[in-house]
């Protein structure tokens, strides 16, 4: 029993036990591959500075890549660079360019097959076809990135992270520019978005697609082709991103479509075309979100049902919100609209008339586009004071009965 | 001429009128930015005096001015003064007053409170529009004889730029809303100095909005540099036509 212990700790050694081997111009393995063919299970091998044209690299054992002073790998557009088939691998601190281009495969530069536990970090990956991949991958991280790619056309280039048919991954501060979609979420569950860069990318900055029980938190997604879209999903919280610039038509800053049970709490939308375009969206508690200097705050179609949308600020925007339909089955209260001309007797902070945020003439451009060209003039106005002071073609229920005076979120 | 225009002036700002007209728009001006916590609103309810008051001033004050100064007209052709410097001797005098007012009212507190590229697009439309109205009222002026007859035509103008004009743009839009007219829209706007200055404000006020798909023709078109040159030579344009027309018919009138 005294010695107990001691054993316990010297097994313990012999089964941790772990090499590091070198890779590099001078030191002991001279390439990548032959390095991987000799290691085992838990080494870890370090690349020295230098530049690696192996073709693919396919990590089958769960070690430690880790490049020093970032080590080039190049993939010469002939192959796929790195691909993970084992579990528990974390590739670290490389650059990465160059993946080949086939729509049948789909190579990226790192690529994650059926592996769990796998950690991608601190690495720059540039002009790849897909950037990081992950299929199939459980309890995967990806962390601090930086992926840039120059994709002229949504067809030609692939998506900065891709994840398809995996559950709890976490994707954190990275950098996604110039691809199709920044980010891919595709039957993908119980992960999370945190703290991302996701601009100039062709399509979407971040693409949701069958993915519940999802979190995306403090992202900033700008300048996209046509913003965030998040589709056919369920339990997907969406809090303190930052959607900006994302101009166009079909262009939204997120792009709600066939979802329930969301919560969208304190987001800020600035200078979108349309903030947010919600269709089929239902139970949805939209909260705190400041939406500022958009073309329309919010498209809510009359295809929407059961959804709270309170505590907001509109500020300067064309038109708050749109419809498309008679049918109102959401409610509107408490938010702040600097449109608003009620007064507050009571001083209890709400206006103490209600306040119609819809505009005949954002029923009208809805409609028909062109007329855009007349906003703000003469006739326009009398036509929507007019529609303010009788609604007859807006629907009259649609109204927020207890606007405030003073913004929410400053 | 250089007497001319003074002698034009300075009757201008004895008369006390457009006197009163800075003194408004600056109040106006000064009180909407103040009352505001929102400074775009401002610029909003701005943009509202600049296409309907500015023009609205400078046609009624620049017609009831040439028709009295009728008299003083008469004197200074049977002068040895040349008929064309008479004309833009008035021309100029009206247009400087008027636009000096405009600076002073709605200038000072523009640049101090709104932000640089509105502002400018809102002072220089609004320049050029008291321009383009100035030499309106000088063609109603020596196209009708009778005082009242003119003052009737210069409002029959003014609404036709600011009311008229825009609900036959409306019902156009309407009615055409199944074919392509969206080029032909850019077009037809030419015709409307009040909705060219328009257009010129909106892209700097709702770029978001101008973004979707019409939008963005638009936006192609007035939003490039050379878009907004080309409108702005376009208004420029309606200063020159109305005056010129003017000119030619006050060259041969028989007063």
């Amino acid at each position: 029993m005294r010695y107990s212990f001691f054993w316990f700790l010297v097994l313990f050694c012999f089964h941790v036990h772990a090499d590091t081997l070198q890779v590099g111009r001078g030191k002991k393995y001279s390439s990548i591959k032959s390095a991987l063919e000799v290691a085992h299970n838990g080494d870890t091998v370090m690349v020295f500075p230098g530049d690696y044209r192996e073709g693919n690299i396919i990590i089958k054992k769960a070690i430690v890549l880790t490049g020093i002073n970032r080590p080039l790998l190049d993939g010469l557009k002939k192959s796929e660079v790195l691909s993970i088939k084992s579990d528990s691998v974390t590739v670290k601190g490389f650059r990465v360019v160059r993946s080949n281009f086939s729509t049948l495969e789909d190579p990226a530069a790192i690529k994650v097959y059926d592996s769990n536990y796998v950690v991608i970090e601190d690495n720059i990956l540039e002009d790849n076809f897909f950037g990081i991949y992950i299929q199939y991958g459980r309890h995967c991280a990806i962390k601090n990135n930086v992926i840039k790619a120059y994709g002229k056309d949504e067809q030609m280039i692939g998506n900065g992270i891709h994840c398809w048919k995996s559950d709890s991954l976490l994707i954190i501060g990275n950098n996604v520019s110039g691809h199709r979609d920044g980010i891919y979420f595709e039957f993908v569950t119980n992960s999370l978005i945190w703290r991302n860069v996701s601009h100039f990318n062709i399509r979407y900055g971040l693409h949701f697609m069958f993915s519940n029980n999802d979190a995306y938190i403090s992202n900033v997604f700008k300048n996209n082709g046509s913003g965030v879209a998040v589709m056919f999903t369920k339990h997907v919280r969406m809090f303190n991103n930052h959607f900006m610039e994302n101009w166009g038509d079909a262009s939204y800053g997120l792009l709600l479509k066939e979802i329930s049970d969301c919560h969208i709490l304190g987001n800020k939308f600035t200078k979108n075309t349309a903030a947010i375009y919600l269709e089929g969206v239902s139970r949805a508690e939209i909260s705190r979100c400041t939406f500022e200097e958009n073309g329309w705050g919010m498209q809510i179609q009359a295809s929407c049902m059961d959804n709270h949308i309170f505590d907001n600020d509109f500020i300067r925007n064309t038109f708050d919100v749109s419809t498309n339909g008679d049918l109102v089955l959401n409610s509107f209260y408490e938010n702040y609209w600097d449109k608003y001309e009620g007064y507050d007797l009571n001083k209890d902070k709400t206006g103490d008339i209600p306040y119609h945020p819809l505009s005949l003439f954002s029923m009208i451009a809805e409609s028909n586009a062109s007329a855009m060209l007349m906003y703000r003039s003469f006739v326009v106005m009398l036509m929507d004071r007019t529609e303010k002071i009788m609604p007859s073609i807006t629907p009259d229920n649609f109204v927020d009965n207890q606007p405030r005076m003073k913004r929410v979120n400053l | 001429m250089n007497r001319i225009i003074k002698y034009v002036l300075l009757d201008i700002i004895k008369n006390r009128l457009v006197l009163g007209y800075a003194l408004i728009l600056a109040l106006v001006s000064w009180s909407l930015f103040n009352l505001e916590d929102n400074s775009a609103k401002g610029v909003l309810s701005l943009t509202n005096i600049v296409l309907l008051i500015v023009p609205l001033v400078s046609i009624i004050f620049s017609t009831i001015y040439i028709y009295n100064a009728s008299e003083f007209i008469e004197l200074l052709v049977s002068q040895p003064l040349k008929r064309p410097q008479i004309w833009m001797g008035f021309f100029a005098g009206l247009t400087l007053a008027l636009m000096l007012a405009f600076l002073i009212g709605v200038g000072l507190p523009l640049l101090i409170y709104a932000d640089g590229g509105i502002a400018l697009i809102l002072l220089i439309t609004g320049l050029i529009i008291t321009g383009i109205f100035v030499a309106l009222a000088m063609l109603v002026a020596v196209l009708a004889r009778d005082k009242a007859r003119g003052i009737g035509l210069s409002i029959m103008v003014w609404l036709f730029f600011a009311l008229i004009f825009d609900g036959l743009m409306l019902l156009l839009l309407f009615q055409f809303s199944d074919y392509p007219i969206e080029k032909t829209m850019i077009g037809l706007t030419s015709l409307s100095p009040i909705d060219l200055a328009r257009i010129l404000i909106l892209l700097r006020l709702d770029v978001s909005a101008l973004m979707g798909f019409t939008g963005a023709l638009f936006k192609e078109f007035f939003g490039s540099e050379t878009g907004e040159w080309v409108a702005l030579m376009l208004m420029v344009l309606w200063i020159l036509i109305p005056f010129w027309i003017s000119l030619n018919r006050f060259k041969v009138k028989d007063l």
